[in-house]
């Protein structure tokens, strides 16, 4: 019998065999993305393995948020080997020539650092040198703002250094992390000290080289718990591997997600595929029925064809996976701190492949298990009860349970998490429902728009989407869901934009100055006011650490490895402010603000955010003590404040009131409103000049670098998108191709009906365009919706459409979907129907 | 020997709007090897239905067919297949060849299904005897009607079917082409000894079996015997 049905499989599919190779041509993309990412995914693990020393670039590392103290120098000279340092703090870069000055990150180091790994740079040669010559090397962000040229200078607090070259590439950081805030790096020796004066943040690194030997996985893990009171971090090859490694597992994964939904789309369009290609099989089922085959048998038959199909598709998906591997690279480059090289990568391919057969035959088999319901009586008539056919057996529970259960195991373990990956399928049920959903509505209406008096070309077009088998939701579904997600990515780009927009206008602040000492308050107030820049607000801020919360202390909670929630509310840092009103960003939830205090009151009432609060525990009334600089001072949460944090506005987790902090070592922000871009420069060189430890942002600087970020991110998930798009076309190609037959005969008969053939093709037109208008307005309403959501939960802001942008889709899709519809069903129109029956039937 | 087909009290009733439509109502007759019988009777009157029956190709409402012995009311779908595999051949009014196969692949079907090796030099020798040697490997499409009945006799016949099924096998070709193919369908039942039902409205071909049966709203109205 399995004879039989091969050998029944392989004829049957005479004259169906290109059909077919268009139907699995949806999987193909699919297939290929998981190909690509998985395989890139090795290839990248491969290359973080070999390259794990050039990552840190030493064999060890240690860091400190403060200079190390004496008892850590001391154990530091114990350790030996060859050690390097390097302190690095943000401050604001001058750049003369041009009057410019830019917040940035300065790295000090001494010339030794890194011995594993390169430092590249442009020209070349300057990464050699630069240290021993007393130059700087500056990153490519800086270079564009200010059309840096090599010999130009830059002043970094009081001292100049002339620019040796760009920083392209080094150990520890990829080619984004300089995007936000630039990078510059000096030599340690020489370097103006009053930069790292009290109020500034710095982080001191100490970099090790070990030539002995030494086990130094080892060496690291004895002092990890020595150095953790003193709150030094110990860095290893490993770790440092480790963390890469689960960080780009994490990225490649996340794009292996998106690839999946192009596979599922192609699925779809199989399913459907394969569900008109079986009601073109009606008759030869039955009339084997008749002969004798069992519905097991003929099940078989059709059952092959798929895996034949599903094996064509993901062999054709692994080759163009493998093209796309090499594009990958190109596509990441900027979040890579490692150069990937191409291989070939087994695992991935099988894996690709694998998948890609199993849901073609999966999917396939929904349609398929009707097969065994055709009864024999429709050789001989046509007509049979077809009631006993729609009811679902178990088989058919089965394969949809099989469906379900792939998609959430896949992604499971696709995902970095379960919990991702379960919310990862339900997003995947949820998309796909809503866009069935919409989609059924809009056809419901279009039904509707027929009934109405319309020229005739119209109502014939508009009927066609509705001819017998016809597959106008999966392709209303199919080309919607890569609209969707081109549309969701322009709606939340566009809102996002617009929040930071926004928040630089209506005379809010567009200047910010900090790490002002008390004593360069004034003069700073000076420089704004000859840079005609007024001053908006002014705020004093105290660093200070959490000592206890309700009683208990932190060294408690931090080791208490049963407590849930986030530990780092608890051991961080806080700088927070003393005033006895309220800024427009915040609204009171809970009690009330206390106007003053006095230390000898003993515990006082401070304001704290409302997520803290939460992420503390803690509720009003409850005791936080803090260690303020060595004086500890006991408090009690007074009132719970909610904050609106996207205003460009100096906003604290918690506000102490007045009376208390004055005598503590503080520093001060203040706020300016700049009427254009050139006072902006103008007064942020005023305040560079004279104290060279002040720094300034500019927010519309911000909001560059913002949509430099964001449209980089967009980048790498329109890429991954593309694949659903291009998954939607192909599917739409394959459904025209395989309704050619019933589009032959219903143009046969409107000519025999005197149709003329211009009329024919215009209500081909209507078909096509309403098909296009059907897909988009699908996909951009769910994409509205989406971006409502996102804008309403996840930024807090008002939606943006982004207007022209989404117009732009619709006509770019209504005319794809047109040119695709023409081109896949060429010829139909013309040649004789006989002709074509006799080839196809 | 039990008789090749043993048809008693047959009914079939559809529901039709909610209401059951009897369609058959309590036929009974019985055919023994190589008889030869035509059901007649106005278009509706029920002949397709009780020749489905009879074939095996759907289960009666009430009353009893057996084929060659065994009783297919009870039997289950695929058990129901094998029967038919192994006791009945079909001719249709349209053929029913599967475009995809060739002429001859068309009539091997029936014999691969069984897994028989002599399959494809039977099939070879039965084209030849329906005059069709030269064109094994042509497809359906390149057939003319009259050709592809041809054909679909020659599949009817590879299994030495003991009862052939013919629904209006004559039904879509012109007179001319209808006689040679009915002549051929009764030499063959003559040299093989099958047992013949055939539907249809063409009297002259009724005229040519032993047997008669007239149906009228599903009842058997008329059975003469003993014609040829
Ligand atoms: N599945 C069904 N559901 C309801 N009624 C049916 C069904 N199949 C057949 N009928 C009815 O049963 C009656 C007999 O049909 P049948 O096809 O057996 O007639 P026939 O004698 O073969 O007619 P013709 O000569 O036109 O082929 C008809 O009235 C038909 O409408
Ligand atoms: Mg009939």
């Amino acid at each position: 019998m399995m004879k039989w049905v091969l050998s029944m499989a392989w004829r049957d599919s005479r004259g169906s065999r290109r059909r077919m190779v268009l139907f699995v041509g949806s999987m193909v993309l699919g297939v290929a993305a998981l190909v690509a990412i998985n395989s890139f995914g090795a290839n990248l693990r491969q290359a973080i393995d070999e390259q794990a020393k050039a990552l840190l670039g030493a064999d060890m590392s240690l860091e400190s948020s403060a200079p190390f103290p004496d008892s850590v120098e001391v154990m530091i000279r114990d350790i030996g080997g060859d050690q390097s340092r390097r302190t690095s703090f943000s401050s604001m870069a001058r750049f003369p020539r041009m009057d410019g000055v830019r917040l940035s990150t300065i790295r000090a180091q001494d010339g030794v650092y890194p011995w594993y790994g390169e430092v590249e740079t442009d020209p070349p040669a300057a990464a050699d040198d630069w240290v021993a010559r007393g130059q700087a090397l500056v990153d490519q962000t800086l270079v564009n703002q200010f059309e840096l040229v090599p010999g130009d200078s830059v002043y970094v607090g009081g001292n100049g250094y002339t620019i040796a070259g760009t920083l392209l590439q080094t150990p520890r950081e990829s080619a984004a992390s300089g995007l936000f805030s630039p990078r510059v790096y000096v030599p340690l020796a020489g370097l103006d000290s009053t930069l790292l004066s009290f109020g500034s943040m710095a982080d001191y690194e100490v970099y090790f080289r070990f030539t002995d030997g030494r086990d130094v996985e080892a060496l690291a893990d004895s002092l990890r718990p020595q150095l953790r009171p003193a709150r030094i971090g110990v860095d290893s090859v490993i770790e440092e591997r480790d963390n890469w490694d689960e960080n780009l597992t994490n990225l490649y994964r996340f794009l292996s997600l998106v690839g999946f939904v192009a596979l599922l789309l192609g699925s779809l369009g199989v399913a459907s595929a394969v569900h008109v290609y079986i009601s073109q099989r009606i008759e030869t089922v039955a009339t084997l029925r008749c002969f004798g085959a069992t519905a097991g048998a003929t099940l078989a038959v059709y059952a092959v064809q798929a895996l034949g199909m599903g094996l064509v598709g993901a062999a054709g998906g692994a080759l163009v996976g493998i093209g796309i591997q090499l594009a990958v690279p190109l596509v990441l480059a900027d979040a890579l701190p490692v150069d990937v090289s191409f291989a070939l990568a087994p695992g991935a391919i099988l894996l690709g492949a694998g998948i890609g057969v199993g849901v073609t035959v999966l999917f396939a088999l929904l349609p398929l298990l009707a097969v065994r319901r055709i009864s024999p009586l429709r050789a001989i008539r046509s007509q049979v009860d077809q009631d006993a056919g729609e009811r679902a057996d178990w088989m058919t529970w089965g394969i949809r349970a099989l469906v379900v259960l792939g998609v959430v195991v896949f992604s499971i373990i696709q995902a970095p998490s379960v919990g991702f990956g379960l919310a990862y399928a339900a997003a995947i049920a949820v998309v796909f429902g809503a866009l069935a959903l919409l989609a059924r509505l809009l056809i419901w209406m279009v039904r509707r728009l027929r009934q109405r008096t319309l020229p005739y070309v119209v109502r014939q077009g508009l009927a066609n989407l509705q001819r017998p088998n016809n597959q106008t939701l999966l392709l209303t579904l199919a080309l919607g869901l890569g609209t969707f997600l081109i549309g969701t990515m322009l709606v939340t780009e566009r809102t996002l934009l617009d929040q930071v927009d926004l928040s630089g206008r209506a005379g809010s602040a567009n200047l910010v100055f900090f790490d002002i000492q008390s004593d360069q308050v004034d003069g700073v107030r000076e420089a704004l006011v000859e840079a005609q820049v007024p001053v908006v607000d002014q705020v004093p801020i105290v660093t200070m650490r959490i000592e206890s919360v309700k009683g208990r202390s932190v060294r408690s909670i931090r080791e208490d490895s049963t407590r849930q929630g986030p530990r780092w509310p608890f051991t961080r840092e806080y700088r927070s402010s003393y005033r006895d009103y309220l800024t427009d960003s915040e609204t009171l939830v809970e009690g009330a603000l206390t106007d003053s205090a006095s230390l000898s009151d003993g515990a006082f009432p401070i304001s704290v955010e409302q997520d803290l609060a939460a992420d503390l525990d803690v509720s009003l009334g409850d005791t936080i003590v803090w260690n303020v600089q060595g004086m500890m001072m006991p408090t009690v949460i007074g009132s719970i404040r909610e904050v609106d944090w996207r205003r460009v506005q100096t906003n604290f987790f918690f506000v102490f009131p007045r009376g208390v902090l004055e005598g503590a070592p503080q520093f001060v922000v203040i706020l300016a409103r700049s009427p254009d871009e050139a006072a902006a420069g103008r007064a942020q060189s005023a305040v560079a000049r004279r104290y060279a430890n002040v720094s300034a942002i500019d927010v519309s600087l911000v909001l560059t670098v913002f949509d430099a970020i964001f449209s980089r991110i967009a980048f790498v998930i329109r890429f991954m998108a593309l694949f659903s798009v291009l998954t939607g076309f192909i599917v739409l190609f394959g459904a025209v191709v395989i309704s050619r037959i019933q589009r032959i005969a219903e143009t046969v008969l409107l000519k025999t009906l005197g149709a003329s053939q211009a009329q024919v093709m215009r209500i081909m037109l209507v078909e096509y365009i309403a098909l296009g208008v059907l897909a988009s307005l699908t996909g951009l309403g769910l994409a509205l919706a989406s971006g409502w959501a996102l804008a309403r939960f996840v930024f807090q802001a008002p939606l943006s459409t982004g207007g022209p942008g989404l117009l732009l889709i619709t006509v770019g899709v209504v005319s794809l979907v047109v040119l695709i519809g023409l081109v896949s069903s060429r010829g139909v129109y013309r040649r004789s129907a006989l002709d074509v029956l006799r080839e196809e039937g | 020997m039990p008789p090749v087909l043993e048809v008693a009290g047959l009914s079939k009733s559809y529901r039709s709007g909610g209401r059951p439509l009897e369609v058959l109502k309590q036929v009974t007759f019985t055919l023994n090897d190589g008889d030869t019988c035509a059901i007649v009777g106005p278009s509706g009157s029920g002949k397709t239905t009780l020749l489905g029956l009879a074939a095996g190709l759907d289960a009666p409402s009430t009353g009893s067919v057996r084929l060659c012995g065994e009783d297919i009311g009870p039997a289950t779908e695929d058990e129901r297949a094998r029967i038919r595999n192994q006791f009945v051949g079909f001719v249709f009014q349209s053929f029913r060849l599967i475009p995809t196969l060739t002429a001859l692949e068309n009539v091997r079907v029936p014999a691969d299904l069984r897994g028989d090796d002599e399959a494809a030099r039977r099939a070879s020798d039965l084209l030849t005897e329906v005059g069709l040697g030269e064109r094994q490997d042509h497809y359906p499409s390149q057939l003319s009607g009259g050709e592809q009945q041809r054909v679909a006799l020659a599949r009817a016949f590879i299994n030495r079917p003991r009862i052939l099924f013919a629904d209006e096998p004559t039904g879509n070709l012109d007179t001319e082409t209808g006689e040679r193919v009915a002549d051929l369908l009764f030499e063959l039942n003559r040299t093989a000894g099958t047992t013949l039902v055939l539907v249809t409205h063409d009297l002259e071909l009724a005229r040519r079996t032993g047997r008669v049966i007239r149906l009228r709203s599903g009842a058997v109205q008329e059975d003469t015997r003993g014609a040829a």
